[in-house]
């Protein structure tokens, strides 16, 4: 067998090894999905009169406000799913196994990009749960199936950024505790984007900031994806600008520090 | 960092060690020259020279923090040397460690197991990553959980196995490649008698099969059981070399054990007796003796001849407690024992 048949093998073995981890112990994942899900309920049918009120100049009803919310809640899945790959990631390091994949002949990379391609897939079937618990409730897209093709391949996009940064954030915390610290940026920021109120609602002091960090743009194209408003070329930009550079970013990060001498 | 790095041909200096028993080079499974090792301004490792022939044991003895562990790392590809040249299965650690790491399989201290996944997926992992065929990995792993007595575990999580459990099949992992050199750091620490037994006779079962063995050890019973060449490391640098045989020759301290009861008959044999040594506080006299029948037998005579009659007699070997206490100034098994608690 090639060189490169092997670290194909390498790949798809750790790829395997991570989605065992996930299926035998679903726990974590589920417990994260806890979140989105809650507050999806918790605004639709809590605080959705409040805050429907609040759209389109108060003429919108609950329904429409699902409908605003549910890119959001998808994010802040994404977000809330990356939270728990960095903590496993962190475990995973702490591991002695760890030390043991470093000293065989394998694909250096496969240990990472195991991690990372089993947790995009993670959080993929976390958004297809929480998106189907969301047209439970009402939620109704009015996409094509060409804008449903891009809603899902921007998804996808994101998720991988958001997921390699999560591996950097577990690979820099030394225990679980300090990785679901480090990263609770990732379950938060999509609280301080669009995903509740539109920005325009936001006192004008954060307003630049809620409007241009990633998951605000990357909520803003869904949402004129799957309700069909349209998605305005800015938005569309930086979504896509800030999922490549999370991407390149993470990636760069997470093997610089992947490849550095393990703590004695 | 501190580079003083020599040059490949420059022959090993320092301390030959008692006996370099005429190996052949091409023989040679590690090697490893001038190795130096620093974190920040402590040395861990200040010029380390030792040599393992292929399909022999060779155990690294020392006490906690004296570089052991380092070592192991560094020859096992997962750190790098500051300095040294160093050849293991033949390849060049620095220009070559994918070819090093194809040749070895290493058991950490600290179990490298997949907790997570069952004794046999942990099994089937590393078939997996070592890129056997689907069948003959399973095959290899059947066969294995087999040997080291897992197969009734094998589709229980590995975090549920005992400590003697996880290291058997932390060793089995390490198996499936078939690695020709193996990495065994303190591969008995922590583990109950019998587990340690067992773990000997795996070592001797290896090393039967003609695998290379370099093994570290606290434990100086281990050392003499196992291995055939023994380096005693102490504060990063190697204190003495040799079989135990070799070792034990260094120091002195066979004898004859006199123990009495009576102070009175402790005083007239101490009087008779010139050529001994007193322990007041127990009475004891200590008579040097290298532990032959011969010598055994002059200094029964001698006794007969003086009268004397102890309440008990024993006969007293050089061990690699008295060869580690004399080259370290340290009593190794005691200390090391409390420190382990600690950790």
């Amino acid at each position: 067998m090639s060189s490169s048949a092997h670290a194909l093998r390498d790949h798809t073995t750790m790829l395997r090894r991570n989605l065992l981890h996930a299926r035998r112990y679903p726990s974590l994942t589920l417990n994260i999905l806890l979140t989105p899900i809650m507050l999806l309920l918790l605004f639709v049918y809590v605080f959705g009169d409040v805050m429907s009120a609040g759209l389109n100049g108060g003429t919108a009803d609950r329904a429409d406000y699902v409908a605003y919310l549910m890119p959001g809640i998808l994010m802040l899945t994404v977000g809330g799913t990356a939270l728990g790959i960095a903590v496993s990631v962190a475990t995973d390091m702490t591991e002695g196994i760890i030390a043991r994949f470093r000293t065989m002949a394998i694909s250096r990379s496969s240990v990472l990009i195991g991690h990372v391609l089993g947790s995009v897939i993670q959080t993929l079937a976390a958004l297809v749960l929480v998106l189907g618990i969301g047209f439970a409730i009402g939620f109704r897209a009015d996409a094509t199936p060409l804008e449903w093709l891009a809603a899902a391949g921007l998804v996808t996009l994101f998720s991988l950024a958001v997921t390699w940064i999560a591996v950097g954030i577990g690979l820099v915390s030394p225990n679980a505790e300090g990785a679901s610290n480090t990263g609770m940026p990732l379950m938060l920021l999509p609280l301080l984007g669009s995903a509740f109120v539109p920005v325009d609602a936001m006192p004008s002091w954060f307003r630049w900031f809620a409007e241009y960090q990633p998951f605000t743009p990357v909520i803003e194209t869904l949402r004129g994806l799957l309700l069909g408003t349209g998605i305005g070329t800015t938005n569309a930009v930086l979504a896509l600008a800030w999922s490549l550079g999370l991407v390149v970013l993470g990636y760069l990060w997470s093997t610089a520090r992947f490849k550095r001498e393990p703590r004695r | 960092m501190t580079t003083t790095d020599q040059g490949p041909d420059r022959p090993a200096t320092g301390r030959p060690g008692p006996a370099q028993s005429g190996t052949d080079r091409r023989d040679i499974a590690i090697a490893a020259t001038g190795l130096r090792k620093a974190y920040g301004d402590r040395t861990v490792l200040d010029g380390i020279d030792l040599q393992v022939p292929a399909g022999t044991v060779f155990a690294l003895l020392g006490p906690n923090g004296a570089g052991k562990t380092t070592v192991v790392s560094i020859l096992s590809t997962l750190i790098r040397p500051d300095a040294g040249q160093l050849r293991v299965a033949g390849h060049d650690l620095a220009a070559d460690p994918q070819a090093v790491r194809a040749a070895i399989g290493v058991t950490g201290q600290f179990s490298a197991v997949d907790g997570l996944i069952t004794g046999e997926e942990n099994m089937l992992l590393m078939a997996d990553l070592n890129h056997l065929p689907k069948k003959e990995g399973r095959r290899v792993a059947a066969g294995l959980l087999e040997r080291f007595g897992l197969t009734e575990a094998a589709r229980k999580p590995a975090a549920t196995y005992s400590g003697g459990m996880k290291r058997r099949l932390d060793i089995a992992m390490t198996l499936v490649g078939g690695p020709r050199i193996i990495f065994l750091d303190e591969p008995t620490t922590g583990l109950d008698p019998r587990s340690r037994h067992t773990m000997w006779q795996i070592v001797r079962d290896l090393v039967a099969d003609g695998v290379t063995v370099f093994l570290t050890t606290q434990y100086l019973e281990e050392a003499d059981q196992l291995a055939d060449r023994i380096a005693v490391l102490d504060g990063g640098r190697l204190v003495a070399q040799g079989s135990a045989g070799e070792l034990k020759r260094l120091v002195p301290g066979g004898h004859v054990r006199l123990r009495f009861t009576d102070p009175v008959a402790y005083e007239r044999a101490a009087a008779a007796l010139r050529e001994t040594t007193r322990d007041d506080e127990t009475f004891t006299l200590h008579i040097p003796s290298d532990g032959s029948q011969r010598e055994l037998r002059a200094v029964l005579d001698w006794l007969d001849a003086a009268d004397v009659v102890a309440d008990e007699l024993s006969v007293h070997t050089p061990d690699l407690d008295d060869v580690f206490f004399a080259l370290t100034g340290n009593p190794a098994t005691p200390r090391t024992a409390a420190e382990e608690t600690l950790r």
